[in-house]
């Protein structure tokens, strides 16, 4: 009955689907592909912003410690970036949150720090990640700076009272930049952690060796640390030469080192070649070359026919200079006709 | 590698090919020099605006489609009471202005990829699928591809009389074409499904009896599909959840099918027939630039003068010139370049054609209308025709005239009397 009601209504919108009309009411409804209001904006410190949102109905929940990646429209464009849940697992009203650091000329942060508003409607996945506390229960130790206190928070407030020992040792350039400091500052009163700031622009970096002189049996500790890449590189050399390793898990955010370059490696990873194209060498004509079966066109591009899908790495559009970097996520694609390899790039044909 | 020369707008050399009636090649007037800064100075204009896309241009392509989406929701509810006369003129009236923003506005544009830099996956050229008889994927590749680049150019440009039609001097005079005022007039009536046919190629197929070519019968059976689910909604669905209203919807779903068909064809018509607009010799574009095809893109195009609300009803195709110029430009900006281009026109010495609705269509249907007729070109290649075809030519010609329109012009056919005449200027 339901299945053929479906094919009613299909049949009466096409070539349209019955979504396409329910997503003007109900965007959030369950079968819809997966979306988020926006319900309220809490600023944390000058740079960092708490987004809480009402997730679509299909939303699957996730554990504390996990990430979820976010659409979001910046000056028209979809552009997804993944950040950690903030929000306490399991909320009665059941909201989400992220907590957002703006970074210098961050395209995405930038944008929640200033211009999104309350109502405005994301997109999302569900969440995902693997650096959240299993079953562990026991001594912790967490080592964060900056925005990598994000994952450690969704575990904090939602394991807190179950873990017996937590020592937390963050950086953040100065005591006001603590993204959740009062909540921490607070937790640290009560005795139910032990909270170690460090304020790198009057105490500087801080060392592995003082990480370790702060927690003198950080070897029986089970370790999370989240943070920018040299620290972590830094404590899991350190965890490994101790012969520690496994209690350490890292959480590294995507690196954007994209190699920016003039030409470069093309992956066509349905046919399975490869080729070096110079930066001046459209890459319909370098997959043509190869061999590869290329949709093409006009050419010149204004038709579109040889749209594809670039998977990852970075192109340039020959006409503007103008460079498009992808993450298999992102699901863009690109004009073949006018773009060159900037750097190692993967065409999905 | 096919490297195309359109890429490039460096321009060192003018290679200028006079048509075929004798005619001057209507870009002689400007030397390599300046094509190429023409074709600087319109780059330049295009990654202006290609660089300012913001959020206010996603928001109006959002409103648009919420506003249609609105209003064909909205009149279709109407229409389930359609027995009422009130609500069948409102229905009918809300459902027509539905299908053209849909067909114009949304699909058109969308299939472009006017709208593919906002990475929204339910508006990309790549998975749009418009309200129209002709499979989206079909009509990219002959409007898109064929249309926009060879926009024009005798014997490669179809769109210039669909094949059925002879809309420039410069093309070839069959007897059929005296019924063209016809074969537009019913052209406009079932516009849609003269579309699909044509996108299929399907009076170049049964003259080359190439109907049983599989990819033209993988393609038909996807155009049969289309039409089938098109004609289901429209006259089967529809129909039947109206209830009593049944033959009331179903009339109304008609005409404003018929509607659209004939907005649709006008709008179209404008874009490319009226006088003025210019043709080109087929040999014209060999090795042509950048700045040459924006050149011929600005000659062999037409504008529409009129209200906002005429411009977004034509789905921007109004400004055709600044459509062809760049066709992936998000629509709502071409009025906003209008003033430049026409400035850069002038100062080119480049005509810049245009004139309000009324004026436009009645000037396309006069071009029509005259050139059903030979004219002095025409009739002597016509002399010269029918005296090398003699009698078999003339036979083909008069069952063409009786039957079926001709699926080409531009085309030579294969028939021996179609070697190139030599024409007195």
């Amino acid at each position: 009955m339901a299945a053929a009601l479906g094919r009613l209504a299909a049949s009466a919108v096409t070539p349209l689907v019955p979504g396409d009309y329910l997503d003007l009411v109900a965007p959030l409804r369950a079968g819809a592909p997966l979306r988020g209001r926006v319900v309220d904006l809490v600023r944390e410190t000058s740079d960092a912003t708490t987004v809480v949102i009402r997730p679509g109905r299909d939303w699957a929940g996730h554990v504390p410690g996990q990430y979820v990646r976010l659409g979001v429209d910046v000056e028209g464009v979809r552009r997804w970036r993944a950040y950690s849940l903030t929000s306490h697992v399991g909320r009665t009203d059941g909201l989400i949150a992220v907590t957002v650091k703006a970074l210098p000329g961050g395209v995405v942060s930038g944008h929640v720090a200033t211009r999104l508003r309350r109502g405005e409607l994301l997109h999302l996945d569900q969440a995902t990640g693997d650096f959240t506390l299993g079953a562990h229960r026991g001594r912790t130790l967490f080592v964060t700076a900056g925005s990598g206190i994000t994952p450690v928070m969704g575990m904090l407030r939602a394991h807190l009272a179950e873990l017996d020992d937590v020592v937390v040792v963050h950086s953040a350039p100065r005591a006001q930049d603590v993204v959740f400091g009062t909540q921490l500052r607070a937790w640290a009163d009560d005795g139910h952690l032990r909270l170690v700031e460090r304020h790198t622009v009057t105490q500087g970096l801080l060392g592995v060796d003082e990480l370790t002189d702060l927690v003198p049996d950080w070897r029986e500790r089970q370790t999370w640390a989240c943070g920018p890449t040299a620290m972590l590189d830094d404590v899991e050399a350190h965890w490994s030469a101790a012969g520690v390793a496994e209690r350490m898990h890292t959480e590294r955010f995507r690196a954007t080192v994209t190699e920016v370059g003039d030409g470069g490696t093309v992956t066509f990873s349905r046919s399975g070649s490869v080729v070096e194209a110079d930066g001046a060498t459209t890459l319909l004509d370098a997959g043509e070359e190869a061999g590869v079966l290329m949709p093409s066109g006009c050419r010149m591009g204004i038709c579109f026919g040889c749209v594809i899908g670039l998977r990852e790495g970075t192109v340039r559009d020959l006409r503007s200079g103008e460079t498009t970097t992808a993450v298999p996520e992102d699901g863009i694609r690109i004009q073949t006709c006018v773009s060159a390899a900037a750097g190692a790039c993967e065409l999905d044909v | 590698m096919v490297t195309s020369t359109r890429l490039s707008t460096v321009t060192t050399e003018r290679t200028l090919t006079p048509k075929r009636s004798g005619k001057p090649d209507p870009t002689a007037h400007l030397d390599a020099a300046q094509v190429e800064a023409l074709g600087r100075e319109l780059d330049a204009l295009r990654a202006e605006v290609f660089d300012s896309r913001c959020a206010a241009d996603a928001a109006y392509i959002r409103r648009v489609i919420t506003v249609q989406r609105s209003l064909e929701l909205g009149s279709r509810a109407i229409l389930l009471f359609s027995l009422f006369p009130p609500a069948w003129f409102v229905g009918t009236a809300g459902l027509s202005v539905a299908k053209i923003l849909e067909n114009m506005e949304i699909g058109h544009n969308v299939m472009h990829g006017q709208w593919d830099w906002m990475r929204d996956p339910k508006i990309h050229s790549t998975v749009y699928e418009w309200d129209h008889a002709s499979p989206s994927a079909m009509w990219k590749r002959s409007h898109n591809e064929l249309h926009h680049t060879f926009t024009n150019v005798l014997g490669r440009d179809n769109d210039l009389g669909y094949g059925i039609m002879r809309v420039d001097e410069d093309q070839r005079w069959y007897p059929s074409y005296v019924m063209q005022p016809v074969w537009n007039f019913l052209n406009a009536c079932f516009f849609e499904y003269a579309i699909a046919a044509y996108d299929l190629e399907l009076g170049k197929k049964v003259r080359d009896g190439a109907l049983q070519d599989p990819e033209f019968r993988a393609d038909g059976r996807a155009v049969l599909n289309k039409i089938r689910r098109q004609m289901t909604k429209d006259y089967v669905v529809h129909p039947l959840l109206s209830g009593p209203s049944f033959l009331h919807t179903l009339g109304a779903n008609a005409v404003a099918n018929l509607v659209r068909n004939v907005w649709t064809h006008s709008v179209i018509m404008c874009g490319h027939f009226p006088e003025g607009v210019e043709t080109f010799a087929k040999e014209s574009i060999e090795g042509e630039t950048r700045g040459e095809w924006y050149l011929r893109q600005m000659m062999g195009s037409a504008n529409i003068r009129g209200s906002k609300a005429m411009h977004v009803m034509t789905g921007n195709l109004s400004h055709q010139i600044e459509h062809h110029l760049f066709p992936d430009m998000p629509s709502n900006r071409y009025a906003q370049i209008a003033p430049q281009i026409q400035d850069i026109c002038a100062r080119y010495g480049i005509s810049y054609t245009t004139g309000t609705l009324p004026q436009q269509v009645a000037s396309a249907w006069r071009q029509v209308i005259k050139l059903s007729l030979p004219n002095d070109t025409s009739m002597a290649q016509t002399a010269s025709l029918l005296a090398r075809g003699a009698a078999t030519g003339l036979r083909r010609r008069v069952v063409s005239a009786l039957g079926r329109p001709r699926p080409t012009v531009a085309v030579a056919p294969a028939a021996p009397v179609a070697r190139p005449l030599p024409i007195a200027a």
